[in-house]
């Protein structure tokens, strides 16, 4: 993973040739008439790789896909799930809309930020293992409050449940 | 419903009769309980007869405009010589509403044998499953589904060997509730911004990759193989005698303060009052129901007297000052404040706009500010006319109706519950200090 500026990391490209990448990314290409149709999925590779997706993972992403990087990059502005910063190793979102706020979502908010050393709403801990962010409603508003760690729902989590939920993570 | 709950003995299952086993999320498992029998007879029919069928049942839209599905598939004309295209909503963003993820993680073959039988009917050859990037389960439990059906030779070129091509493929969205509007989705399938379409066109005419395509929600697309298998007089004995404008069953998301939250699927026409009480349990120990939304967070919020004497189907919520929506019922009791949640769900519509349209993007947000700024105690009286008059700017003019959305809470909460409001400018918690420069 590169830094975001300074002490920058050389990139390493996701869809070179004859990776296991490349070849899906061919396999989505052969599902659209349009090569700017893969735009999404290719994202979703390389953050799937590299943990976000950075300037020059929207470069590859453009030339691959013979779109310019402007275009990418308003696109990935876009979707709130690709993440233009790194992020903590684990990745926390707990959802805050009105069905889960009425059941007490907020306090659950409190109680992962309390535990996991982060100052701040989307800020990562201080030893990189943690971020945390609100999100808007997570489909699953009969289960308040579920929550998001990285690609994992974890269901009806309270904030006496959060030091279990930090604990199980590895 | 069977999952988190067992189903309620007065519930009527016949989406949700699998959900909670694990093996009905397999082929095997699904052949077991007559799955793609529809598929195999649909096939052997002309789209025609199929989309003749679906218009006789009486199957509206479940996605939330409740659009009669069998109308909207006779605006396809298979043979035009153009790739036509079906696009299945599995976006589900609506607040209070849950019901396609429990379809897809414990029946993907329903969903997938739905699509197909769509697809064949309209005339495509390609079906995208548009499934909201958060739903990792759901994802996983469809791609394995489809991955089974291309083995077995149910989809692809030669589907179910009838010569007939069905290809369908999941697209997983990034995170953006606008998505969920079907012109916005299918932007975002070509690789755009979500941002909604102007209509006309339709995207019956130009839709996709400007060709002509379908967009049906999850529910919807997972009824058509019943009423493939058993018949459009079949479906009709679900209903009112005196409204057969709503016809079959339908699962409700039940959220908020209440006893019993999850999936249930009633019939058109249930009485909400033993619905909320009877199946779902009433308010928690101690409380007292305040407000109910009955169709996820878009629809105008409902008085308990309102609730209590609704019928449960698209006419029925209408009546009642609210509409049927995606069912995804959002209960507020009365520990609740109100306007604050009213307030959140402004915010939702804030953070959700895709910022195109002018009274959107400024509504909402202006919207969001005001009422924070009344739930902080700073609110005036003249907040209120305020906040109708935005509303009314936001109400019929803009390209979508995610405006409208953030303005219906609003407006139905400030007539219902104006003393909610009101009580909180009283109680002035502090007056605003001026900054000083
Ligand atoms: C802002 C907005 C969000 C929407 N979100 C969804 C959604 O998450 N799922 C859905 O099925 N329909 C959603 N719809 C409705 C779709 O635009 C469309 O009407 C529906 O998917 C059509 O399917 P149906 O006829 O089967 O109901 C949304 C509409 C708007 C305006
Ligand atoms: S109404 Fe709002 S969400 Fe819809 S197109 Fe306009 S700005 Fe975008
Ligand atoms: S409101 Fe929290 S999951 Fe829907």
């Amino acid at each position: 993973m590169s830094a975001r500026d300074g002490g920058r990391e050389r990139y390493v490209p996701v869809f070179t040739a004859d990776s296991a990448r490349r070849k899906e990314l061919d396999d989505v290409l052969s599902r659209y008439p349009t090569k700017m149709a893969a735009l999404l999925p290719a994202l979703w590779m390389i953050q799937h790789e590299h943990g976000w997706v950075s300037e020059d993972g929207m470069a590859e992403v453009a030339q691959v896909l013979e779109l310019t990087p402007a275009y990418v990059k308003g696109v990935v502005t876009f979707y709130t799930m690709y993440h233009q910063h790194p992020v903590g190793t684990h990745f926390i979102q707990v959802c805050t809309t009105s069905p889960c706020n009425v059941c007490g979502a907020e306090a659950v908010v409190d109680a992962f930020l309390k535990h996991t050393g982060c100052q701040e709403l989307g800020q990562t801990s201080p030893d990189g293992k943690y971020t945390v962010i609100e999100v808007e409603c997570l489909g699953a508003c009969g289960f308040a409050t579920p929550i998001m760690i990285n690609e994992d729902f974890i269901e009806s989590v309270t904030p006496e449940t959060v030091p279990d939920v930090l604990a199980g993570l590895k | 419903m069977g999952y988190p709950h067992r189903p309620h003995e007065r519930e009527t299952t016949v989406l949700s009769k699998h959900f909670g086993e694990k093996e009905a999320t397999t082929l095997d498992g699904w052949k077991k309980r007559g799955g793609y029998t529809a598929l195999q007879k649909a096939l052997g029919m002309a789209p025609g007869d199929i989309v003749t069928i679906v218009k006789d049942s009486g199957l509206r839209g479940r996605g939330g405009a409740g659009f009669p599905t069998g109308i909207k598939w006779s605006f396809m004309k298979p043979g035009d010589g153009k790739p036509h295209y079906l696009c299945c909503n599995a976006d589900e963003s609506e607040p209070g509403t849950f019901k396609d993820r429990e379809i897809m993680r414990w029946t993907p073959h329903a969903l997938i044998e739905g699509c197909a039988i769509g697809s064949y009917a309209i005339g495509a050859e390609t079906c995208y499953i548009y499934i909201r990037g958060e739903f990792t389960e759901c994802i996983k439990a469809v791609e394995a589904g489809l991955k089974e059906a291309y083995a077995a030779g149910i989809l692809g070129k030669n589907a179910m060997g009838t010569g007939k091509t069905v290809n369908i493929y999941v697209h997983r969205g990034a995170g953006a509730y606008i998505c969920g509007e079907e012109t916005a989705m299918m932007n975002s399938i070509e690789g755009r911004r979500g941002n909604p379409r102007i209509k006309p066109p339709f995207p019956a005419v130009s839709g996709v990759f400007a060709q002509p395509t379908t967009i049906n929600n999850v529910e919807t697309l997972a009824a058509v193989p019943h009423i493939i298998n058993n018949g459009a007089d079949w479906y009709k004995q679900w209903m009112r005698p005196d409204n057969p404008k709503s016809i079959g069953t339908k699962l409700y998301s039940v959220c908020g303060n209440i006893q019993k939250p999850g999936n249930y699927e009633v019939p058109m026409g249930f009485p909400f009052k033993d619905f909320l009480y009877d199946l779902c349990g009433g308010p928690l120990p101690g409380r007292k129901f305040k407000a109910i939304i009955p169709g996820g967070i878009s629809v105008p919020i409902q008085t308990v007297d309102e609730a209590e004497a609704s019928l449960m189907d698209y006419e029925g919520f209408v009546a009642q000052g609210t509409m049927l929506g995606s069912g995804g019922v959002i209960v507020i009791d009365d520990a609740q404040n109100l306007v604050k949640q009213i307030a959140r769900a402004a915010r939702f519509f804030a953070h959700e706009s895709c910022a195109q349209c002018t009274q959107c993007r400024e509504g909402t947000a202006w919207t969001t500010k005001i009422l924070e700024r009344i739930v902080a105690g700073d609110g005036t009286h003249e907040d209120l006319d305020t906040l109708l008059e935005i509303a009314e700017n936001m109400t019929g003019k803009t390209i979508c109706v995610l405006s409208d959305s953030c303005a219906t809470p609003v407006v139905s909460g400030i007539k219902k519950f104006r003393g909610d409001f009101e009580a909180l400018i009283k109680k002035k918690k502090h007056f605003p200090v001026p900054a000083v420069a």
